[in-house]
């Protein structure tokens, strides 16, 4: 076991070197490793160039998890339902029903007036029976619709099936992450993570944002706009509960003196017809949003301003009016400005938000948790202060305990972090705060395979053998003992990694390559250097 | 030749008789178990934010001093329910804790329209940082967190079954490795552990939080480690000495490994009391949780781990093969 073939020496030493190269990037300044323009300079030209990756509890950011209210989706496309079940059996020739589609707890159910309708009915409500689309378009085997006849001969049920409510969650969380992307890019924020988590939730990851609730506002808010005709000669009372005629709505707004407006429920526009939206200011120097309508939504818009010159149209923003203008001139440009009581920030916001076009579904924060800038520094400065602390005391006690033994061991715990920390920038793994609790743990538990192996040999010295073959015998006997004992250890690490999430899923990646760099510094490294002075140094007794 | 005096300061063979002592060590982990356990349902945890849901916030007044008085005052006029404010860390650092409130007690004091549980935490959240922003003259947030009750329950179910999780996989590493009477033992002893570092959360009521479940995780691992070195050298004994009797070779064994785990413990505690010392009141909590669990493990294993096997009659003439590893 104490003999090295070169090749062997020179894997060994070859791993040592690659775990030093990946870890050199951390020690170095960014501003000597690139230039000012964000180019890399030999040598990170070709060397690995990346630094540890720290996680928003060491760098300050937030990070958010937002629940998307799939049931709104789901109630949306049975309405929706409703209607395309009505019109199909008003066609030619018409099939009677009792009393009109209805709603009840989730499906959808059609009693015929004739029985004899049955089969027919059934048919020709297959034809709104599709395909469910798969995740890359195509369609499926699945339907979208259950369709039965529940028994009693003339009463139908539609449920939306299990495959298709699948293909709804996961379209609506796709949408919604790629529409949140875009808004969050519209912040100028660097590096953000937006990702599923689970089945039905979005991840947030904001590095250096300290302000949650612009992020919250940002993802909770749907922004669905549109543009109504305001109906002045309706009275909706001093409490906005006035009746209004058929296709009239009372909409809230975030006027006080005026809480409420009758509006047409059929919108002019849309915002699925604007093409671009940006924060300006007006004549008077106030924060607006500026919008321009595409081709179709210019037509619509310019026409409804032509023909109600004089009369107010209203912006409505999820079912709230946030502001309502006199139309003084038609406006046939396309474009417009949306005044209200804005702050550069939020006119920025909006515009952004109605520029990504509307979230397919409520988002709403079921978590939230935000770390200053200054904290993630300090808890890196203190962390820093452990590791370093730690390890000089491991280092001292090795070398009271073992003497020259120790020294061998304080290289391969040096090697060790080089090699944790090494391993952490070239995957790309994140370092949390616990992340940096499971490096000062790895130093404190790296020497024990040593130590072991030091322990062995001792014995086996008093034992009375020649050194050498106490060491072989010492390196021999510790083996499996040594690799039990780090197994169980990487078992715990590997649970902590599937059920953590976040911090402590840091914690658990630092501990699991802690464990795998020791033992290969304890058990392989140090036996090459022990190795190699039995070889050159030729020493007769135990210096231990 | 060695003029390192620790070397001197641990002998080189020791004779104790442990297993002599296994009654008494016994009874004395029955009535820790059993002090845990009622700590446990007297005292009961302090569920941090992670595992109760609701709202954490860390301030920093600098450069002044924070009066902890003022804003106890301001946030009870709220009337929120349960409301802690404690100094952590300096002088002017504040953690306000504020539990789970319900709908209506959100809308009453954040004014806003409150659509569920999980709003109400949000909206909570925002009216305790408003009064807090007219309260205090300088006030900087280091840490907001707020946890709304659908994921605190998530985290509960999955930090316990990380634990259960993990224990069944030693069980089985060690049934795979040793034999059954060995993994029993291990495991009893694991159990052990796992009830006393809950029992020293009830005690201290230190903050019961996620982070923990991984000191927990981290102290098992740590156990099972001193453990498995403790069995593995039994096992080898008992290949070596047949004809002694059970209770010998254990203490033979014990004796044989006990400098590896005073020096591993050793090693172990002085990194991590270095990091309960340096690394601030965040990392300060599973710091002395891993200082707990390493005292702990390490006395399991020589007093609980390995005396149980004179109970669970492990089979002498065992037909494990160590294979290259046997002398």
């Amino acid at each position: 076991m104490l003999y090295f073939p070169p090749w062997k020496t020179v894997l060994i030493l070859a791993v040592v070197l690659i775990g030093f190269v990946f870890t050199l990037p951390n020690f170095v300044p960014e501003s000597v490793r690139h230039g000012e323009d964000g180019r890399a300079h030999a040598p990170w030209s070709f060397l690995p160039n990346q630094t540890v990756n720290l996680g928003l509890d060491l760098q300050g950011g937030s990070h958010l998890v937002f629940q998307v209210d799939l049931d709104e989706v789901r109630q949306e496309r049975l309405n929706n339902l409703q209607d395309d079940v009505r019109i199909l059996f008003r066609g030619t020739p018409p099939i009677l029903t009792s009393g009109q589609p209805a709603v009840i707890d989730s499906q959808i159910v059609v009693r015929l007036s004739d029985p004899e309708d049955m089969a027919r009915a059934l048919r020709r409500l297959d034809d709104i029976n599709d395909r469910v689309t798969g995740t890359g378009g195509q369609a499926g085997t699945a339907r979208t619709l259950d369709i039965r006849d529940s028994g009693d001969g003339r009463t139908i049920t539609i449920d939306i099936s299990e495959a298709e409510l699948d293909s709804i969650r996961r379209r609506t969380v796709q949408q919604s992450i790629s529409i949140i992307r875009r808004r969050i890019d519209g912040m100028g924020t660097t590096e953000p993570v937006i990702a599923r988590q689970g089945d039905d939730r979005v991840l947030v990851q904001v590095p250096g944002e300290s302000d949650p609730q612009r992020i919250i506002e940002l993802v909770g808010t749907t922004a669905r706009m549109t543009f109504h005709m305001v109906e002045s000669g309706v009275d909706l009372g001093p409490d906005c509960r006035g009746r209004t005629p058929p296709g009239i709505g009372a909409y809230p707004t975030d006027e006080p003196s005026e809480p409420c407006l009758a509006v047409q429920r059929r919108a002019l526009v849309t915002g699925e017809q604007l093409t671009n939206a940006g924060q300006s200011f007006d004549e008077n120097g106030q924060p607006v949003v500026a919008f321009t309508f595409n081709q179709s939504g210019a037509r619509a818009f310019g026409e409804a301003t032509q023909r109600n010159i004089g009369r107010r149209f209203a912006v409505v923003l999820d079912d709230v009016i946030i502001t309502a203008p006199v139309i003084r001139s038609a406006i046939l440009g396309g474009s417009g400005i949306i005044q209200g009581n804005f702050t550069v920030r939020s006119a920025t916001d909006l515009a952004t938000m109605i520029g990504a076009g509307a979230l397919p579904a409520r988002l709403a924060p079921i978590e939230e948790r935000t770390v200053g800038a200054s904290q993630g520094q300090d808890s890196i400065e203190r962390g820093q202060i452990a590791i370093l602390i730690g390890f000089g005391l491991v280092i001292v006690f090795m070398w009271l305990a073992y003497g020259y033994f120790g020294i061998v061991s304080t290289a391969a715990l040096i090697t060790n972090v080089f090699l944790l920390l090494g391993a952490l920038s070239g995957l790309q793994a994140t370092l949390t705060l616990p992340g940096i609790a499971g490096i000062v743990l790895t130093i404190g538990m790296a020497v024990d395979a040593n130590v072991l192996i030091y322990e062995r040999i001792r014995e086996e010295w008093r034992n009375g053998r020649t050194l050498a073959s106490a060491i072989e015998n010492g390196y021999n006997h510790a083996l499996s003992a040594i690799l039990d004992a780090n197994i169980t250890t990487f078992i715990a690490a590997a649970v902590l990694y599937m059920m953590g999430a976040g911090p402590v899923r840091g914690f658990a990646v630092t501990l699991g390559i802690g464990i795998l760099t020791s033992v290969f510094t304890a058990f392989v490294l140090s036996r090459l250097l022990i190795a190699t002075w039995l070889r050159f140094g030729r020493p007769k007794k135990l210096a231990m | 030749m060695n003029a390192f005096p620790l070397v001197r300061l641990l002998p080189s063979e020791t004779q104790f008789q442990f297993i002599r002592m296994r009654v008494g060590a016994f009874i004395l982990s029955l009535f820790l178990v059993l002090g845990s356990v009622g700590a446990f349902f007297t005292f009961g945890l302090n569920l941090g934010i992670d595992f109760r849901g609701g709202t954490a916030i860390a301030l920093t007044t600098a450069p002044e001093p924070a009066d902890l008085g003022q804003i106890r005052t301001a946030l009870a006029e709220l009337n929120l329910g349960d409301v802690q404010v404690q100094e952590f860390g300096g002088p002017s650092d504040v953690l306000v804790r504020v539990a789970m409130v319900d709908v209506e007690t959100a809308a009453r004091v954040s004014g806003e329209t409150v659509e569920d549980f999980e709003a109400a935490q949000q909206a909570a959240r925002r009216a305790v940082q408003a009064v807090l922003n007219d309260t205090l003259t300088s006030v900087e947030y280091l840490s907001v967190e707020v946890v709304g009750p659908q994921v605190s329950g998530e985290l509960i179910v999955a930090g316990t079954t990380a634990v259960i999780v993990a224990l069944v996989l030693m069980l089985l590493y060690i049934w795979f490795r040793f034999e059954w009477q060995f993994s029993v033992g291990a495991v009893l002893a694991l159990i052990h552990d796992v009830i006393l570092t809950i029992g020293f959360f009830a005690v201290t009521q230190l903050e019961f939080n996620l982070p923990t479940i991984a000191a927990i995780l981290t102290i098992v691992g740590y156990s099972m480690n001193d453990t498995v070195v403790v069995y593995d050298r039994i096992r080898e004994m008992f290949r070596k000495y047949k004809t002694r009797p059970t209770v010998e070779v254990l203490d033979l064994a014990i004796n044989a490994t006990l400098s590896r785990t005073i020096l591993t413990s050793g090693t172990t505690l002085v990194a991590i009391v270095a990091m309960a010392v340096i690394g601030g009141p965040a990392l300060e909590v599973f710091a002395l949780a891993m200082i707990w669990g390493v005292a702990i493990g390490t006395y399991s294993s020589i007093f609980v781990a390995a005396p149980l096997l004179t109970l669970t009659g492990v089979k002498r003439e065992s037909g494990e093969e160590g294979g290259a590893l046997a002398p």
